[in-house]
Protein backbone atom coordinates (compact mmCIF):
# COMPACT_ATOMS: atom_id res chain seq x y z
CA UNK A 1 0.00 0.00 0.00
CA UNK A 2 1.48 3.23 -1.05
CA UNK A 3 2.16 5.87 2.06
CA UNK A 4 1.58 9.58 1.95
CA UNK A 5 3.82 11.42 3.79
CA UNK A 6 2.17 14.94 5.17
CA UNK A 7 3.20 18.57 5.88
CA UNK A 8 6.77 17.88 3.56
CA UNK A 9 8.79 20.31 2.91
CA UNK A 10 9.23 21.74 -0.14
CA UNK A 11 13.42 22.16 -1.21
CA UNK A 12 13.28 24.56 -3.94
CA UNK A 13 12.34 28.44 -2.81
CA UNK A 14 12.80 30.44 0.09
CA UNK A 15 9.15 30.68 0.57
CA UNK A 16 9.57 26.65 1.75
CA UNK A 17 6.21 25.21 1.36
CA UNK A 18 5.49 23.22 4.29
CA UNK A 19 2.46 21.62 2.72
CA UNK A 20 3.28 19.24 0.42
CA UNK A 21 1.74 15.48 0.37
CA UNK A 22 4.10 13.19 -1.18
CA UNK A 23 3.08 9.57 -2.07
CA UNK A 24 5.81 6.91 -1.92
CA UNK A 25 5.62 3.38 -3.13
CA UNK A 26 4.88 0.20 -1.02
CA UNK A 27 8.32 -0.37 -0.95
CA UNK A 28 9.43 2.98 0.28
CA UNK A 29 11.62 3.28 -2.96
CA UNK A 30 9.43 5.64 -5.54
CA UNK A 31 7.86 8.59 -5.04
CA UNK A 32 4.53 8.42 -7.09
CA UNK A 33 2.64 12.00 -6.44
CA UNK A 34 3.54 14.75 -5.07
CA UNK A 35 0.50 17.16 -4.04
CA UNK A 36 0.74 21.17 -3.37
CA UNK A 37 4.04 21.86 -5.05
CA UNK A 38 4.57 24.45 -7.52
CA UNK A 39 5.97 23.36 -10.82
CA UNK A 40 9.27 23.34 -9.82
CA UNK A 41 9.08 21.32 -6.26
CA UNK A 42 7.24 18.68 -8.01
CA UNK A 43 10.41 18.32 -10.31
CA UNK A 44 12.66 18.10 -7.72
CA UNK A 45 10.69 15.27 -5.47
CA UNK A 46 10.20 13.52 -8.93
CA UNK A 47 13.52 13.58 -10.26
CA UNK A 48 14.91 12.04 -7.10
CA UNK A 49 13.37 8.64 -7.76
CA UNK A 50 12.80 9.25 -11.29
CA UNK A 51 16.27 9.44 -13.14
CA UNK A 52 19.53 8.16 -13.37
CA UNK A 53 21.38 9.29 -9.98
CA UNK A 54 25.04 9.02 -9.07
CA UNK A 55 26.01 6.69 -5.93
CA UNK A 56 29.54 7.40 -5.78
CA UNK A 57 32.10 9.64 -6.01
CA UNK A 58 33.98 10.41 -9.11
CA UNK A 59 37.30 11.28 -9.79
CA UNK A 60 38.76 12.88 -13.06
CA UNK A 61 41.43 10.88 -14.58
CA UNK A 62 43.61 12.35 -16.89
CA UNK A 63 41.94 11.26 -19.93
CA UNK A 64 39.55 13.46 -18.72
CA UNK A 65 37.06 10.53 -18.09
CA UNK A 66 35.86 10.35 -14.55
CA UNK A 67 36.77 6.94 -12.38
CA UNK A 68 34.31 5.86 -9.71
CA UNK A 69 35.69 5.93 -6.12
CA UNK A 70 34.89 4.70 -2.53
CA UNK A 71 33.86 7.66 0.06
CA UNK A 72 37.07 7.02 2.09
CA UNK A 73 38.76 7.86 -0.80
CA UNK A 74 37.43 10.98 -1.93
CA UNK A 75 37.17 11.87 1.93
CA UNK A 76 41.05 11.55 1.66
CA UNK A 77 41.00 13.67 -1.73
CA UNK A 78 39.24 16.35 -0.47
CA UNK A 79 40.69 16.65 2.96
CA UNK A 80 44.26 16.58 1.15
CA UNK A 81 43.08 19.58 -1.32
CA UNK A 82 42.24 21.15 1.47
CA UNK A 83 45.53 20.59 3.95
CA UNK A 84 47.64 21.71 0.97
CA UNK A 85 45.73 24.83 -0.47
CA UNK A 86 47.16 27.85 0.43
CA UNK A 87 43.58 29.47 0.71
CA UNK A 88 40.82 27.27 -0.75
CA UNK A 89 37.23 28.79 -1.60
CA UNK A 90 34.16 26.70 0.15
CA UNK A 91 30.77 28.17 -1.93
CA UNK A 92 27.29 27.10 -2.37
CA UNK A 93 24.84 25.90 0.90
CA UNK A 94 21.54 27.26 -0.91
CA UNK A 95 20.42 23.80 -0.91
CA UNK A 96 21.53 22.33 1.59
CA UNK A 97 20.25 22.32 5.70
CA UNK A 98 21.91 23.62 8.66
CA UNK A 99 23.53 20.65 10.07
CA UNK A 100 25.25 20.69 6.82
CA UNK A 101 26.46 24.48 6.90
CA UNK A 102 27.53 24.16 10.43
CA UNK A 103 29.76 20.91 9.31
CA UNK A 104 31.04 22.63 6.63
CA UNK A 105 32.30 25.66 9.07
CA UNK A 106 34.28 23.31 11.31
CA UNK A 107 35.91 21.88 7.96
CA UNK A 108 36.71 25.42 7.05
CA UNK A 109 38.18 26.82 10.07
CA UNK A 110 40.27 23.77 10.24
CA UNK A 111 41.43 24.26 6.85
CA UNK A 112 42.12 28.57 6.91
CA UNK A 113 39.12 28.74 4.04
CA UNK A 114 36.98 31.29 3.06
CA UNK A 115 33.09 30.56 3.73
CA UNK A 116 30.75 31.59 1.68
CA UNK A 117 27.52 31.06 0.18
CA UNK A 118 25.23 32.12 -2.62
CA UNK A 119 24.30 35.17 -1.21
CA UNK A 120 27.41 36.08 -2.43
CA UNK A 121 26.15 36.64 -5.95
CA UNK A 122 22.47 36.92 -4.42
CA UNK A 123 20.99 39.09 -1.65
CA UNK A 124 24.37 39.86 -0.17
CA UNK A 125 23.79 43.26 -1.11
CA UNK A 126 20.48 42.90 1.30
CA UNK A 127 23.01 42.37 3.71
CA UNK A 128 25.26 45.09 3.58
CA UNK A 129 22.05 47.83 3.64
CA UNK A 130 20.51 45.93 6.61
CA UNK A 131 24.39 46.20 7.95
CA UNK A 132 23.93 49.94 7.67
CA UNK A 133 20.53 50.54 8.11
CA UNK A 134 18.22 48.01 10.05
CA UNK A 135 15.57 45.39 8.98
CA UNK A 136 12.41 46.41 9.55
CA UNK A 137 10.71 43.03 8.24
CA UNK A 138 8.21 40.88 9.91
CA UNK A 139 7.13 37.21 9.09
CA UNK A 140 5.22 36.13 6.05
CA UNK A 141 2.31 34.88 9.09
CA UNK A 142 1.44 38.57 9.37
CA UNK A 143 1.72 39.72 5.83
CA UNK A 144 -0.86 37.16 5.40
CA UNK A 145 -3.23 37.97 8.26
CA UNK A 146 -2.39 41.70 8.03
CA UNK A 147 -1.24 43.53 4.76
CA UNK A 148 -3.65 45.26 2.54
CA UNK A 149 -1.01 46.40 0.62
CA UNK A 150 1.31 44.32 -1.02
CA UNK A 151 4.40 46.06 -3.28
CA UNK A 152 6.81 43.79 -5.02
CA UNK A 153 9.92 45.92 -6.36
CA UNK A 154 12.23 44.20 -8.90
CA UNK A 155 11.09 40.56 -8.00
CA UNK A 156 8.67 38.22 -9.83
CA UNK A 157 7.33 35.64 -7.94
CA UNK A 158 5.22 33.89 -10.46
CA UNK A 159 8.39 32.87 -11.54
CA UNK A 160 10.60 32.77 -8.99
CA UNK A 161 8.25 31.78 -5.90
CA UNK A 162 5.41 30.55 -7.47
CA UNK A 163 3.49 30.01 -4.34
CA UNK A 164 4.37 32.93 -2.56
CA UNK A 165 1.74 34.98 -4.06
CA UNK A 166 -0.57 32.17 -3.18
CA UNK A 167 0.73 31.08 0.43
CA UNK A 168 0.95 34.64 2.11
CA UNK A 169 0.72 37.91 -0.13
CA UNK A 170 -1.80 38.57 -3.11
CA UNK A 171 -4.75 35.39 -2.41
CA UNK A 172 -4.74 33.91 1.38
CA UNK A 173 -7.49 35.01 3.53
CA UNK A 174 -5.97 35.90 6.79
CA UNK A 175 -6.91 36.69 10.29
CA UNK A 176 -7.63 40.56 9.24
CA UNK A 177 -7.47 40.09 5.74
CA UNK A 178 -10.67 37.58 5.17
CA UNK A 179 -11.73 39.00 1.85
CA UNK A 180 -8.25 37.58 0.14
CA UNK A 181 -7.02 39.38 -2.57
CA UNK A 182 -10.19 41.97 -2.69
CA UNK A 183 -9.18 43.06 0.85
CA UNK A 184 -5.34 44.00 -1.15
CA UNK A 185 -3.76 46.42 -2.89
CA UNK A 186 -1.08 44.49 -5.12
CA UNK A 187 1.42 46.74 -6.34
CA UNK A 188 4.01 46.01 -8.92
CA UNK A 189 7.48 47.98 -10.09
CA UNK A 190 9.69 46.34 -12.57
CA UNK A 191 10.83 47.14 -15.69
CA UNK A 192 9.48 44.25 -17.36
CA UNK A 193 5.80 43.60 -17.51
CA UNK A 194 6.38 39.64 -15.49
CA UNK A 195 3.66 37.66 -14.73
CA UNK A 196 3.20 39.10 -11.45
CA UNK A 197 2.60 42.09 -13.19
CA UNK A 198 0.07 40.42 -13.93
CA UNK A 199 -2.01 40.54 -11.48
CA UNK A 200 -1.17 43.71 -10.09
CA UNK A 201 -3.94 46.56 -9.34
CA UNK A 202 -1.30 48.42 -10.26
CA UNK A 203 2.03 48.85 -12.88
CA UNK A 204 5.10 51.02 -12.83
CA UNK A 205 7.30 50.24 -15.80
CA UNK A 206 10.25 51.85 -13.90
CA UNK A 207 13.43 52.34 -16.27
CA UNK A 208 16.15 49.61 -15.51
CA UNK A 209 18.84 50.55 -12.74
CA UNK A 210 17.35 53.85 -12.00
CA UNK A 211 15.16 52.29 -8.57
CA UNK A 212 17.49 54.11 -6.49
CA UNK A 213 15.93 57.77 -8.28
CA UNK A 214 12.17 56.12 -8.13
CA UNK A 215 12.34 55.53 -4.24
CA UNK A 216 14.10 58.64 -3.43
CA UNK A 217 10.79 60.40 -5.46
CA UNK A 218 8.87 58.33 -2.89
CA UNK A 219 10.50 59.62 0.12
CA UNK A 220 10.24 62.95 -1.64
CA UNK A 221 6.87 62.63 -1.26
CA UNK A 222 6.26 60.69 1.48
CA UNK A 223 7.67 63.74 3.31
CA UNK A 224 5.97 66.49 1.34
CA UNK A 225 8.50 67.59 -1.13
CA UNK A 226 7.71 68.26 -4.48
CA UNK A 227 9.21 65.90 -7.14
CA UNK A 228 9.79 65.95 -10.62
CA UNK A 229 6.80 65.85 -13.56
CA UNK A 230 8.56 62.12 -14.47
CA UNK A 231 11.16 60.10 -12.56
CA UNK A 232 12.88 57.26 -13.71
CA UNK A 233 9.92 56.44 -16.30
CA UNK A 234 6.97 57.00 -14.25
CA UNK A 235 5.05 59.87 -14.49
CA UNK A 236 5.15 62.46 -11.27
CA UNK A 237 0.61 61.66 -10.68
CA UNK A 238 1.46 57.52 -10.77
CA UNK A 239 3.94 58.42 -7.89
CA UNK A 240 1.75 60.73 -5.99
CA UNK A 241 -1.24 57.94 -6.34
CA UNK A 242 0.89 54.92 -5.52
CA UNK A 243 2.32 56.81 -2.05
CA UNK A 244 -0.78 58.15 -0.88
CA UNK A 245 -1.74 53.94 -1.04
CA UNK A 246 1.19 53.47 0.97
CA UNK A 247 -0.03 56.16 3.30
CA UNK A 248 -3.00 54.76 4.26
CA UNK A 249 -1.93 51.43 4.17
CA UNK A 250 -2.94 49.52 7.81
CA UNK A 251 -0.14 47.43 7.06
CA UNK A 252 2.09 47.31 4.37
CA UNK A 253 5.00 44.89 2.99
CA UNK A 254 7.79 45.55 0.67
CA UNK A 255 8.93 42.50 -1.16
CA UNK A 256 11.78 42.90 -3.09
CA UNK A 257 14.27 40.62 -5.33
CA UNK A 258 17.15 40.57 -7.39
CA UNK A 259 16.00 43.79 -9.41
CA UNK A 260 17.55 45.46 -6.89
CA UNK A 261 20.36 43.06 -6.10
CA UNK A 262 21.98 42.76 -9.33
CA UNK A 263 21.52 46.26 -10.92
CA UNK A 264 23.62 49.40 -10.66
CA UNK A 265 23.52 50.70 -7.35
CA UNK A 266 23.12 47.03 -5.73
CA UNK A 267 23.07 47.72 -1.61
CA UNK A 268 22.43 51.26 -2.16
CA UNK A 269 19.17 50.19 -3.83
CA UNK A 270 17.87 48.20 -0.45
CA UNK A 271 19.62 50.56 1.44
CA UNK A 272 16.93 53.36 0.55
CA UNK A 273 13.91 50.83 0.05
CA UNK A 274 14.66 50.03 3.78
CA UNK A 275 14.96 54.06 4.59
CA UNK A 276 11.25 54.24 2.71
CA UNK A 277 10.06 51.61 4.95
CA UNK A 278 11.06 53.55 7.75
CA UNK A 279 9.80 56.71 6.83
CA UNK A 280 6.51 54.77 6.02
CA UNK A 281 6.81 54.27 9.35
CA UNK A 282 5.82 57.44 10.77
CA UNK A 283 2.16 57.10 9.23
CA UNK A 284 1.38 53.77 9.15
CA UNK A 285 2.67 50.25 9.62
CA UNK A 286 5.22 49.04 6.45
CA UNK A 287 7.57 45.75 6.61
CA UNK A 288 10.47 45.34 4.39
CA UNK A 289 11.31 41.68 3.25
CA UNK A 290 14.09 39.98 0.63
CA UNK A 291 13.02 37.16 -1.56
CA UNK A 292 15.71 34.86 -0.68
CA UNK A 293 15.83 32.35 -3.82
CA UNK A 294 16.71 28.78 -2.06
CA UNK A 295 15.01 26.83 0.45
CA UNK A 296 17.82 27.10 2.61
CA UNK A 297 19.92 30.39 1.74
CA UNK A 298 18.90 31.92 4.97
CA UNK A 299 20.22 29.39 6.47
CA UNK A 300 23.99 29.95 6.30
CA UNK A 301 23.24 33.85 7.39
CA UNK A 302 22.22 32.48 10.89
CA UNK A 303 24.24 29.34 11.07
CA UNK A 304 27.29 31.09 10.92
CA UNK A 305 26.35 35.05 12.00
CA UNK A 306 25.90 32.28 15.35
CA UNK A 307 29.20 30.78 14.76
CA UNK A 308 31.51 33.98 13.71
CA UNK A 309 29.73 36.53 13.45
CA UNK A 310 29.08 37.03 9.74
CA UNK A 311 26.82 36.44 7.28
CA UNK A 312 28.39 35.49 3.99
CA UNK A 313 31.81 35.77 2.86
CA UNK A 314 34.16 34.94 5.77
CA UNK A 315 37.48 34.68 5.69
CA UNK A 316 38.51 32.18 8.45
CA UNK A 317 42.56 32.29 6.65
CA UNK A 318 43.29 32.95 10.29
CA UNK A 319 41.37 30.29 11.68
CA UNK A 320 39.44 31.18 14.53
CA UNK A 321 39.39 34.87 13.97
CA UNK A 322 36.94 35.19 11.18
CA UNK A 323 36.57 38.68 9.09
CA UNK A 324 34.54 39.79 6.21
CA UNK A 325 34.65 42.40 3.15
CA UNK A 326 32.73 41.41 0.34
CA UNK A 327 34.54 43.10 -2.68
CA UNK A 328 37.27 41.28 -0.84
CA UNK A 329 36.04 37.96 0.36
CA UNK A 330 33.58 37.47 -1.86
CA UNK A 331 33.80 34.48 -3.92
CA UNK A 332 33.26 35.92 -7.51
CA UNK A 333 36.14 38.43 -6.43
CA UNK A 334 38.32 36.30 -4.97
CA UNK A 335 37.92 33.79 -8.18
CA UNK A 336 38.95 37.15 -10.56
CA UNK A 337 41.69 37.91 -8.63
CA UNK A 338 43.24 34.30 -8.87
CA UNK A 339 43.47 34.43 -5.00
CA UNK A 340 42.20 31.08 -4.13
CA UNK A 341 44.11 27.69 -5.31
CA UNK A 342 40.85 25.38 -4.47
CA UNK A 343 37.43 25.24 -4.58
CA UNK A 344 34.73 23.30 -3.35
CA UNK A 345 31.23 23.54 -4.83
CA UNK A 346 28.53 22.28 -2.45
CA UNK A 347 24.81 22.42 -2.92
CA UNK A 348 24.81 25.13 -5.69
CA UNK A 349 26.36 25.22 -8.94
CA UNK A 350 28.71 27.68 -9.52
CA UNK A 351 29.46 26.28 -13.34
CA UNK A 352 25.86 27.17 -14.10
CA UNK A 353 25.67 30.24 -12.34
CA UNK A 354 29.15 32.37 -11.88
CA UNK A 355 29.78 34.43 -14.63
CA UNK A 356 32.01 32.03 -16.98
CA UNK A 357 34.83 34.00 -16.42
CA UNK A 358 34.88 33.68 -13.02
CA UNK A 359 34.27 29.70 -13.69
CA UNK A 360 37.62 30.16 -15.75
CA UNK A 361 39.75 31.27 -13.11
CA UNK A 362 38.38 28.93 -10.51
CA UNK A 363 39.21 25.87 -12.77
CA UNK A 364 42.91 26.43 -12.86
CA UNK A 365 43.15 24.60 -9.42
CA UNK A 366 41.46 21.53 -7.67
CA UNK A 367 38.00 21.81 -7.79
CA UNK A 368 35.39 19.25 -6.01
CA UNK A 369 31.49 19.09 -5.90
CA UNK A 370 29.43 18.18 -3.47
CA UNK A 371 25.93 17.74 -5.06
CA UNK A 372 23.04 14.81 -5.08
CA UNK A 373 22.76 15.48 -9.18
CA UNK A 374 25.03 16.09 -12.06
CA UNK A 375 25.08 19.51 -13.16
CA UNK A 376 28.06 21.88 -14.48
CA UNK A 377 30.14 21.87 -11.88
CA UNK A 378 29.79 18.48 -11.53
CA UNK A 379 31.25 18.06 -14.79
CA UNK A 380 34.15 20.12 -14.43
CA UNK A 381 35.19 19.37 -11.53
CA UNK A 382 38.07 17.26 -10.58
CA UNK A 383 36.18 15.29 -7.73
CA UNK A 384 31.90 15.02 -7.55
CA UNK A 385 30.93 13.06 -4.40
CA UNK A 386 27.31 12.31 -4.53
CA UNK A 387 24.40 13.11 -1.66
CA UNK A 388 21.52 12.70 0.04
CA UNK A 389 18.97 15.34 -1.51
CA UNK A 390 17.85 17.45 2.14
CA UNK A 391 13.84 17.51 2.35
CA UNK A 392 13.63 14.44 0.09
CA UNK A 393 16.46 11.63 1.38
CA UNK A 394 18.27 13.58 4.28
CA UNK A 395 16.07 15.72 7.20
CA UNK A 396 17.38 19.03 8.91
CA UNK A 397 16.46 22.10 9.76
CA UNK A 398 16.48 25.13 7.47
CA UNK A 399 15.29 28.46 7.44
CA UNK A 400 12.39 30.14 5.36
CA UNK A 401 12.67 33.77 3.81
CA UNK A 402 11.52 35.49 6.32
CA UNK A 403 13.75 33.53 9.40
CA UNK A 404 11.54 31.25 10.73
CA UNK A 405 13.26 27.73 10.86
CA UNK A 406 11.15 24.64 9.61
CA UNK A 407 12.35 21.02 10.80
CA UNK A 408 12.52 19.66 7.15
CA UNK A 409 11.92 15.61 7.12
CA UNK A 410 13.23 12.88 4.89
CA UNK A 411 10.37 10.91 2.44
CA UNK A 412 12.44 8.23 1.40
CA UNK A 413 16.34 6.83 1.97
CA UNK A 414 18.97 8.37 -0.25
CA UNK A 415 20.54 5.64 -2.77
CA UNK A 416 22.25 2.92 -0.82
CA UNK A 417 25.82 4.24 0.42
CA UNK A 418 24.75 7.67 -0.18
CA UNK A 419 25.65 9.94 2.50
CA UNK A 420 24.20 13.39 3.69
CA UNK A 421 26.36 16.52 3.35
CA UNK A 422 26.62 16.63 6.96
CA UNK A 423 28.33 13.48 7.51
CA UNK A 424 30.28 14.02 4.28
CA UNK A 425 31.81 17.27 6.15
CA UNK A 426 32.58 15.30 9.26
CA UNK A 427 34.37 12.91 7.59
CA UNK A 428 36.75 15.46 5.96
CA UNK A 429 36.69 16.87 8.95
CA UNK A 430 38.30 14.43 10.79
CA UNK A 431 40.65 13.43 7.86
CA UNK A 432 42.31 17.03 8.08
CA UNK A 433 42.63 16.46 11.38
CA UNK A 434 44.54 13.45 11.09
CA UNK A 435 46.76 15.09 8.22
CA UNK A 436 47.47 17.86 10.61
CA UNK A 437 48.52 15.68 13.25
CA UNK A 438 50.66 13.90 10.66
CA UNK A 439 52.12 16.75 9.61
CA UNK A 440 53.77 15.50 6.76
CA UNK A 441 51.03 15.25 3.86
CA UNK A 442 51.97 18.62 2.08
CA UNK A 443 55.40 17.31 0.27
CA UNK A 444 53.70 13.71 -0.68
CA UNK A 445 50.46 14.37 -2.52
CA UNK A 446 49.62 16.16 -5.47
CA UNK A 447 46.33 17.78 -5.09
CA UNK A 448 44.90 16.71 -8.64
CA UNK A 449 45.46 14.13 -11.38
CA UNK A 450 47.55 15.62 -14.00
CA UNK A 451 46.31 16.69 -17.40
CA UNK A 452 42.82 18.19 -16.82
CA UNK A 453 43.79 21.54 -15.22
CA UNK A 454 42.74 23.98 -17.52
CA UNK A 455 45.66 25.72 -19.17
CA UNK A 456 46.78 22.23 -19.89
CA UNK B 1 16.69 47.93 -40.91
CA UNK B 2 20.18 47.26 -38.69
CA UNK B 3 22.84 44.99 -38.53
CA UNK B 4 23.59 45.44 -35.26
CA UNK B 5 21.80 47.00 -32.07
CA UNK B 6 23.08 47.95 -28.18
CA UNK B 7 20.13 47.30 -25.95
CA UNK B 8 20.24 46.89 -22.20
CA UNK B 9 20.80 43.37 -20.81
CA UNK B 10 18.74 41.70 -18.03
CA UNK B 11 19.33 38.34 -16.76
CA UNK B 12 16.88 36.97 -14.25
CA UNK B 13 15.24 33.31 -13.47
CA UNK B 14 12.18 31.94 -15.35
CA UNK B 15 9.78 29.25 -14.45
CA UNK B 16 10.79 27.47 -17.40
CA UNK B 17 14.62 27.79 -15.86
CA UNK B 18 13.55 26.65 -12.88
CA UNK B 19 11.68 23.47 -13.76
CA UNK B 20 14.47 22.54 -16.45
CA UNK B 21 17.11 22.97 -13.86
CA UNK B 22 15.44 20.39 -11.49
CA UNK B 23 15.44 17.78 -14.28
CA UNK B 24 18.85 18.52 -15.11
CA UNK B 25 20.88 20.67 -17.08
CA UNK B 26 21.97 18.63 -19.60
CA UNK B 27 18.18 17.93 -20.80
CA UNK B 28 16.35 19.28 -23.86
CA UNK B 29 14.26 21.27 -21.26
CA UNK B 30 16.93 23.14 -20.11
CA UNK B 31 18.53 23.63 -23.20
CA UNK B 32 15.26 25.57 -24.89
CA UNK B 33 14.18 27.57 -21.54
CA UNK B 34 18.04 28.98 -21.31
CA UNK B 35 19.17 29.65 -24.84
CA UNK B 36 17.03 32.45 -25.86
CA UNK B 37 17.00 36.30 -25.65
CA UNK B 38 13.67 38.32 -25.49
CA UNK B 39 13.34 41.52 -26.90
CA UNK B 40 10.78 44.48 -27.53
CA UNK B 41 8.89 44.22 -31.17
CA UNK B 42 10.61 47.27 -31.78
CA UNK B 43 14.35 45.90 -31.80
CA UNK B 44 13.04 42.73 -33.37
CA UNK B 45 11.82 44.51 -36.78
CA UNK B 46 14.99 46.59 -36.27
CA UNK B 47 17.08 44.11 -36.65
CA UNK B 48 14.58 42.47 -39.19
CA UNK B 49 14.80 39.24 -37.21
CA UNK B 50 12.16 36.09 -38.05
CA UNK B 51 10.76 34.48 -35.52
CA UNK B 52 12.95 31.90 -33.82
CA UNK B 53 15.90 33.64 -35.78
CA UNK B 54 19.59 33.30 -33.79
CA UNK B 55 21.37 36.15 -32.89
CA UNK B 56 24.60 37.07 -31.51
CA UNK B 57 24.63 38.36 -28.10
CA UNK B 58 27.97 40.52 -27.39
CA UNK B 59 28.79 41.82 -24.24
CA UNK B 60 32.31 43.46 -22.56
CA UNK B 61 33.51 39.88 -21.68
CA UNK B 62 32.22 37.76 -24.11
CA UNK B 63 29.90 36.74 -26.77
CA UNK B 64 26.66 33.73 -27.15
CA UNK B 65 24.42 32.65 -30.09
CA UNK B 66 20.99 32.05 -28.53
CA UNK B 67 16.81 32.27 -29.96
CA UNK B 68 15.64 35.11 -30.72
CA UNK B 69 11.85 34.44 -29.15
CA UNK B 70 8.66 36.60 -28.78
CA UNK B 71 8.45 36.49 -24.42
CA UNK B 72 5.43 36.43 -22.45
CA UNK B 73 6.73 39.15 -20.37
CA UNK B 74 6.87 42.37 -21.89
CA UNK B 75 10.02 44.63 -21.94
CA UNK B 76 10.35 48.49 -23.13
CA UNK B 77 12.46 48.82 -26.68
CA UNK B 78 16.19 48.60 -25.25
CA UNK B 79 15.74 45.92 -22.96
CA UNK B 80 16.50 42.85 -23.56
CA UNK B 81 16.20 39.52 -21.20
CA UNK B 82 18.22 35.95 -21.48
CA UNK B 83 16.67 34.01 -18.27
CA UNK B 84 19.46 33.30 -15.75
CA UNK B 85 21.38 29.89 -16.51
CA UNK B 86 24.67 29.25 -18.85
CA UNK B 87 24.38 30.90 -21.69
CA UNK B 88 23.61 34.07 -19.73
CA UNK B 89 26.39 33.83 -17.94
CA UNK B 90 29.20 33.84 -20.96
CA UNK B 91 28.07 37.54 -21.63
CA UNK B 92 27.65 38.63 -17.81
CA UNK B 93 30.03 40.84 -16.48
CA UNK B 94 31.91 39.45 -13.47
CA UNK B 95 32.29 43.27 -11.95
CA UNK B 96 30.66 43.34 -8.65
CA UNK B 97 30.86 47.18 -7.61
CA UNK B 98 32.57 45.83 -4.73
CA UNK B 99 29.76 43.89 -3.56
CA UNK B 100 30.11 40.37 -4.54
CA UNK B 101 27.79 40.30 -7.05
CA UNK B 102 28.41 40.17 -10.36
CA UNK B 103 26.55 42.98 -12.63
CA UNK B 104 23.82 40.28 -13.80
CA UNK B 105 21.16 42.91 -15.03
CA UNK B 106 22.27 45.90 -16.52
CA UNK B 107 24.99 45.65 -18.57
CA UNK B 108 25.27 46.79 -22.74
CA UNK B 109 24.99 44.19 -24.83
CA UNK B 110 25.05 43.75 -29.02
CA UNK B 111 22.58 41.75 -30.94
CA UNK B 112 23.25 40.61 -34.47
CA UNK B 113 21.46 38.36 -36.78
CA UNK B 114 23.70 35.03 -37.54
CA UNK B 115 23.91 32.70 -40.24
CA UNK B 116 25.50 29.48 -40.43
CA UNK B 117 26.30 29.19 -36.67
CA UNK B 118 24.49 27.20 -33.96
CA UNK B 119 23.90 27.07 -30.47
CA UNK B 120 25.95 25.09 -27.78
CA UNK B 121 24.83 23.12 -25.46
CA UNK B 122 25.49 23.96 -21.91
CA UNK B 123 28.12 21.19 -21.40
CA UNK B 124 29.88 22.43 -24.88
CA UNK B 125 29.85 25.87 -23.32
CA UNK B 126 31.03 25.04 -19.96
CA UNK B 127 33.08 22.40 -20.26
CA UNK B 128 34.77 24.28 -23.45
CA UNK B 129 35.80 27.14 -21.27
CA UNK B 130 37.87 25.74 -18.92
CA UNK B 131 39.18 23.03 -21.53
CA UNK B 132 37.66 19.96 -20.73
CA UNK B 133 34.91 19.11 -23.96
CA UNK B 134 35.77 15.86 -25.65
CA UNK B 135 33.29 16.53 -28.64
CA UNK B 136 29.43 15.30 -28.20
CA UNK B 137 29.87 11.77 -25.76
Amino acid sequence: MPKKVENVGCPYCGVCCDDLVVTVSDDGKQIIEVENACAIGNQIFHHATGGERVKLPRLRQPDGTYKDISYDEAVDYAAKVLYNAKKPLIYGFGSTNCEGMAAAAKVAEKAGAVLDNCASICHGSSFLAIFDNGYPSCTLGETKNRADVVLYWGANPAHAHPRHMSRYSIFPRGFFTGKGQKSRKIIVIDPRHTDTAQVADIYLQVRQGHDYELFDAFRAVVRGHEIPEEVAGIKREQILEVANIMKKARFGTIFYGMGLCHSDGRNHNVDIAISLTRDLNDYTKWTIMAMRGHYNITGPGAVWSWQYGFPYCLDLTKKDIAHMNPGETSSVDLAMRDEVDAFINIGTDAGAHFPIEAVKHLRKHPWITIDPNICMASEISDLHIPVGIVGVEVPGIVYRMDNVPIQYRKVIDPPEGVISDEELFERIHKRLCELEAEGAAKAEIKAAPAGVRAEE
Amino acid sequence: MANRITLNMITQRSIEEGVAMEKGKTTPEYFEACSIIEMHDDDVKALGLVPNQLVRVTSECGSVVVKAVKGRQSLYPGLAFIPQGVWANQIVPPRTQATGEPQYSGFPVTVEPVNGERRKSALELVQGAVGLWRGDQ
